[in-house]
């Protein structure tokens, strides 16, 4: 069965980004729709009823975070999108919001209009100077032709969106890590409860949602909740955005129904494994997830599936490793990331982060012991679940699913083990290799 | 000391960017862009002039420039070169691109040629994944890189910066 594209569909056509071409194609008629027609509470709840989970990575149900936002409140309310995509292995809001900035804008039209917001930011990397200039053209078209601004399509309900670019920080990919830095301040995260829909930005009920969410919304008015929850299974319904990279023939985003099979997904969508060659591991949710054995590959892309298969969907960064890849060197990569990007408010992070990116080198260098393997396993013990956020957790995964599951790799690297074939690549021992 | 100022549209800029915000400071790292475009980069005497323009001191800004990687120092070379590393592109050769580099402009990791032309870094993961290896010049992404089109790259901002025109 063949999935026409949803969220992508018009991503090769040329001019896709302007406010004609969107027009052109139904565009806007959607929030329309909900201004004139849809009372905000029923739309709340025909978004529940949809399903719609959030995209970013944790996959919380869109419409029932909508309705922790307090309904009577004297302060504002705000929209603050999260369009921060640093998860490495992750690619796909960057192709809406190069290529389609009026989806998202609609999106936000229809979560401000169902919330009772005015103000929306549009917090994007820094690094994204072609989707910065995307989004605020973008905005300036919708604001000429007065979706945006006030009195929108002759109602008294007014908008703004402001895009906000970063400044190069993965965890202000976290939602009260952007919001701090929304604020001015160094993007450091902040202890929940109080979580975001009662006092986030400014102090204010905020709403945080991810490009890709928010881009789903104007479909789900358009078709209904019951066609939306059709697609894929039940629990994590719609149309979803793969991001492939890595080994395999033709790496790309590919949309496609929630549940796709991920050897599908490998095989007939993306090429194959390049060069002929065999897998090895896939890491399907970004490099926070825990890695697949090739053996658990015949997995569903969906929450549940990917849960009940001992790792997550997350971002749906699906990084395939060929045969010949080195799991010790693919694991020290990864653990270099965390270490650079941990924040540094929360000891069991900062130094754990160190300590596993040390051990992992040591190792990498020929020069570990197998008493390491043991050390890691206490190190990541001591990080999960300890801090203010999870980038703890997500560095943790890693560590732990790479060595449980390609532990004769690491063995043969240790000094000590029956399975060694290391050689020291330099004869001074300790810590600081 | 400092006899820096924003020019006649920066400064308008940043008075629209603060009508965007219920607070001043909520303005600061759109400004520190506005900043970076002005003066080139944040030396010391820049984050200076956006702390008084502000009403924030200078430690404020200055822990603030240093939590972001992205903001351009003091120091940078006319191009910055940023190669992603993370595992995407390590497992299509993003170190050969790096080694290539640095032999090329003879140059190591954060350091910037004596012509004050290039400076290599290494960064992580750019949401460019499925066109690895790749890398970041300035505001402009260079993907699905070959040893060769890193050589045309390189010759070709050669030529730029002697036409008088950094992009
Ligand atoms: C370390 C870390 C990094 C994250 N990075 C991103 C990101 O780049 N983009 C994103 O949308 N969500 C990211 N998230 C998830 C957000 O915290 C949040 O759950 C999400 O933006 C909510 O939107 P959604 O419900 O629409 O998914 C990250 C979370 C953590 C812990
Ligand atoms: S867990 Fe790490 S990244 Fe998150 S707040 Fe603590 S130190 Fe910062």
């Amino acid at each position: 069965m063949s999935f026409e594209p949803i969220l992508t569909k018009y991503r090769h056509e040329k001019d896709s980004h302007t406010i004609d071409f969107y027009r052109g194609h139904g565009g806007y008629e959607q929030a329309k729709k909900a201004i004139h027609d849809w009372a905000p509470d029923d739309l709340i709840e025909e978004v529940k009823k949809s399903n719609l989970r959030g995209r970013g990575g944790a996959g919380f149900p869109t419409g029932v975070k909508w309705s922790f936002v307090p309904k009577q409140t004297d302060k504002p309310k705000y929209l603050a999108v999260n369009a921060d995509e640093s998860e490495p292995g992750t690619f796909k809001d960057r192709v809406i919001m190069e290529t389609d900035p009026h989806l998202l804008l609609e999106g936000i039209m229809i979560s401000c209009w169902a919330v009772g917001i005015n103000t929306a930011y549009i917090y994007i990397r820094g690094e994204m100077v072609h989707g910065y200039n995307q989004l605020v053209s973008a905005c300036k078209e919708a604001y000429a032709a007065g979706f945006l601004g006030k009195g929108i399509f002759g109602s008294d309900f007014e908008l703004d969106v402001t895009v906000h670019r970063g400044a190069g920080a993965y965890i202000c990919g976290e939602e009260t890590g952007m919001l701090t830095s929304l604020e001015g301040e160094r993007g450091q995260p902040k202890l929940k409860p109080p979580f975001p829909a009662i006092e986030g930005l400014f102090g204010c009920p905020t709403v945080v949602n991810n490009v890709e969410t928010l881009a789903n919304l104007p479909f789900i008015l358009e078709k209904g909740a019951d066609h939306f929850r059709s697609i894929g299974p039940e629990k994590s319904p719609g149309p979803k955005l793969f991001c492939v990279s890595g080994h395999v023939e033709k790496p790309g985003t590919y949309e496609l129904p929630m549940g796709v099979n991920l050897l599908t997904l490998i095989n007939e969508h993306c090429g194959g494994v390049w060069k002929g060659r065999k897998l090895k591991a896939v890491i399907p949710g970004g490099s926070s997830a825990h890695v697949l054995h090739a053996d658990e590959c015949d997995v569903n892309m969906d929450i549940e599936s990917l849960a009940a298969g001992g790792s997550m969907l997350g971002s749906a960064g699906v990084i395939v490793m060929d045969e010949t890849t080195d799991m010790v060197d693919a694991l020290l990569n990864i653990m270099k990331f965390y270490h650079h990007e941990s924040c540094g408010q929360c000891t069991p992070c900062r130094e754990g982060t160190g300590w596993l990116e040390k051990i992992v080198h040591r190792l990498h260098q020929g020069r570990g012991r197998k008493e390491d393997l043991d050390v890691v396993f206490d190190v990541c013990d001591r990080m999960i679940g300890k801090t203010i956020c999870v980038l703890a957790d997500a560095a943790a995964f890693p560590a732990m699913s790479f060595i449980d599951k390609f532990r004769d790799e690491f063995l043969a690297k240790c000094t000590n083990s029956d399975r060694s074939t290391a050689q020291a690549t330099s004869g001074a021992g300790g810590v600081n290799v | 000391m400092t006899d820096l100022a924003f020019s006649k549209d920066a400064m308008k800029e940043y008075e629209w960017m603060l009508t965007r915000y219920p607070n001043k400071e909520a303005a600061l790292l759109p400004t520190l862009r506005i900043a970076e475009r002005e003066f080139e980069n944040l030396d010391p005497a820049a984050m200076k002039y956006v702390a008084d323009l502000m009403g924030l001191s200078p430690a404020k800004v200055l822990g603030v420039v240093t939590f972001y990687t992205h903001y351009r120092r003091e120091g940078t070379g006319t191009y910055h070169l940023q190669v992603c590393s993370t595992l995407s592109c390590a497992l299509r050769g993003s170190e050969d691109v790096c080694a290539h580099l640095s032999a090329k402009l003879g140059v190591g990791l954060g350091e910037t040629t004596d012509d004050g032309l290039f400076t290599l870094s290494k960064v992580e993961c750019l949401a460019s994944c499925d066109t690895a290896p790749m890398l970041q010049c300035n505001d402009d992404y260079h993907e699905g890189l070959t040893l060769e089109d890193v050589d045309h790259l390189i010759d070709r901002l050669r030529e730029e910066a002697k036409a008088g025109g950094a992009a």
